[in-house]
């Protein structure tokens, strides 16, 4: 059966949701083959294994830490080169997005980027994407060479379909380009202990209404009853209140989760490009006219500083 | 020798219109507001910060698109970029991410460059991939998605900055030539000042057609995309869902709207 090469997003071997997500939507095209990379690389395969990789191809090098992209992607082609797959599945990450695009073109191959969904098709897989703020849903294909795609988190359920999952060492010999960009010192981010925003379930968001950093405690409370991420519009980003990290919109992450509570955001485009495709939406806002209300499922107008604690409290009661 | 800066931007529909597809399903740039793409802003900013800060440099500020596309060429010269290129061919039209960025890479060489600064994606297309496929093609360092830039040593020299990303913060550097994107975390992007949009009207904007970067007609366009879109539909409008104003009881009956919905 036709192979499919999925690149593994990883933290030092612990697999993230979206790849997981990613060989459900390869399974669909044919049997995944995963690529791991770095620090941890052979550690994967159990979770791989076990969500149907067939084969999981490792390799470790300092030149994956110390330097930006280009390692990654000469491994990538290494392992492009060694299976001949019929597709090539990455996580739509920054990095992901990078180190696909320059496969693509060194494999004279089409791309396509953030994909929501992913079916087989008689002229091979068909991807489809959000356009124009998500107010469009495309249906594309890939045209030329291997298709070379990008699936964003919460594409796909993730689903136990164990597989062999035989780890198999990756001959990498690096290109002149690889030591390009240096590494010279990575800060790793400090864990909240929330879900990531891109992956979580439940989304709570603060925007202008919060009204001061201080105030987002309020939005943290409230997404901690949920376990939900933290997400904040780029109004409150841009005053400082929140870190840019966070922001939900065109310019921050585009997040697509089960439910999305946004607080006192007014709903401008810019916010509503990154959080339009969630399943359930939920509204708080004193402006009855806030575009906002527009997307919602339910929507209380309201002052949210009466409101977000109250709705906190009675989910606290609720789960005893 | 003075500091070459290539700034390449995207003249695109403006976000806060009405935008749509036209009928072969390319984005419809005749029928919505066209405008420089936002997040191309801050790399002109970023652009113009750093020749500040060098002895001498030069910023030409480089499009490919229809003949609009010569606003978004204005604004950056109005911002304060020196002198503009804009590739413009009918059989640009339908033009996808690896075209363009043929096309770009080959204007950028024609023009002679140390550092290629670009957006972080652009306001229409989305994809964010451009800057890491022109590093590719012009095989120099790729150093994207900086929040804070500079260049140190003038053309010979180095370039520096900080990239926040999911799991990290990372500081980076390469040796020029190479090719920079900045977020719109980089900084504010000035407002054109009036001596600023009128020095641009005299500002030299030099236009090249694919003849001139030999290219074939069929490496670009519809016809030499890599991809095709088959369809597009609109988003069906959400179905209205329940308002209710907040009489003191707001956050209960929320609350027991999620837990009707099993979220709680």
């Amino acid at each position: 059966m036709a192979e499919v090469l999925v690149y593994v997003d990883h933290v030092d071997g612990a697999v993230r949701k979206p790849t997981l997500e990613l060989l459900t939507l390869a399974r669909r095209i044919g049997e995944p083959v995963a690529v791991a990379l770095g620090n941890g690389a052979a550690d994967t395969a159990a979770a791989l294994a076990e969500h149907g990789a067939t084969r999981v191809l490792t390799a470790d090098a300092p030149e994956f830490a110390d330097y930006l992209v280009v390692p990654k992607v000469d491994a990538l082609q290494a392992a492009y080169a060694a299976v001949s797959p019929v597709a090539v599945l990455v996580p739509s990450s920054a990095e992901g997005k990078e180190i696909a695009a320059r496969l693509a073109v060194r494999i004279k191959s089409g791309i396509i980027t953030d994909a929501v969904d992913l079916e087989a098709g008689d002229e091979g897989p068909v991807a489809t994407q959000s356009a124009f703020a998500a107010s469009f849903t495309t249906k594309s294909r890939i045209t030329q060479g291997t298709p070379v795609i990008t699936v964003k988190p919460n594409s796909a359920a993730v689903e136990a379909a164990p597989a062999a999952g035989a780890v198999e060492a990756l001959e990498v010999s690096f290109s002149a380009a690889a030591t390009g960009t240096k590494v010279v010192s990575r800060t790793p981010r400090e864990s909240t202990g929330r879900p990531e925003l891109t992956e979580a379930a439940i989304v709570v968001s603060g925007g202008r209404g919060v009204n001061g950093a201080e105030n987002f405690s309020i939005i943290e409370k409230l997404a901690d009853s949920l376990g939900a991420a933290v997400g904040a519009s780029r109004a409150a980003v841009d005053a400082g209140w929140y870190p840019h990290s966070n922001q939900v919109g065109q310019t921050g992450k585009s997040v697509s989760p089960q439910l999305y509570i946004a607080n006192g955001i007014s709903g401008a485009i810019q916010h509503r490009a990154g959080m339009q495709t969630s399943k359930t939406i939920v509204a708080v806002n004193k402006d009855a006219e806030a575009p906002i209300f527009d997307l919602v499922d339910y929507g209380v107008v309201g002052d949210l500083f009466e409101v977000v604690p109250q709705l906190t409290q009675e989910i606290e009661t609720r789960k005893g | 020798m003075s500091l070459r800066i290539v700034v390449c931007v995207k003249y695109v529909p403006d976000a806060t219109g009405d935008r749509h597809f036209a009928d072969d399903l390319t984005v419809d740039r005749d029928d919505v507001d066209g405008l420089l793409s936002e997040l191309d802003e801050y790399a002109v900013e970023q652009a113009l910060q750093i020749a500040d800060e060098a002895d001498d440099a030069e910023i030409t500020v480089l499009t490919v698109g229809p003949e609009d596309a010569k606003d978004a060429l204005r604004k950056a010269l109005s911002m304060g970029a020196d002198k503009a290129v804009h590739v413009e061919d009918d059989d640009l039209h339908g033009t996808d991410v690896m075209g363009t960025s043929l096309v770009l890479a080959k204007a950028i060489e024609k023009t002679g460059y140390d550092l290629v600064i670009c957006g972080m994606a652009s306001t229409d297309g989305t994809m964010g991939v451009l800057p890491a496929i022109l590093a590719e093609r012009l095989n120099v360092p790729q150093v994207t998605l900086l929040s804070e830039v500079s260049v140190e040593g003038g053309a010979e020299g180095t370039v520096k900055g900080r990239r926040d990303g999911d799991t990290a913060s990372e500081q980076l550097e390469a040796a020029l030539p190479a090719v920079v994107s900045v977020t719109d975390q980089s900084g504010e992007a000035r407002y054109p000042s009036f001596k600023g949009i009128m020095a641009a009207k005299k500002k030299p904007v030099e236009a090249l057609e694919l003849d001139d970067l030999d290219i074939d007609a069929d490496e670009v366009g519809l016809e030499g995309a890599w991809t095709a879109v088959d369809s597009a539909a609109e988003r069906p409008a959400r179905t209205a869902g329940t308002i209710v104003k907040d009489e003191g009881e707001g956050g209960k009956q929320l609350a027991a709207f999620l837990a009707e919905q099993k979220f709680i």
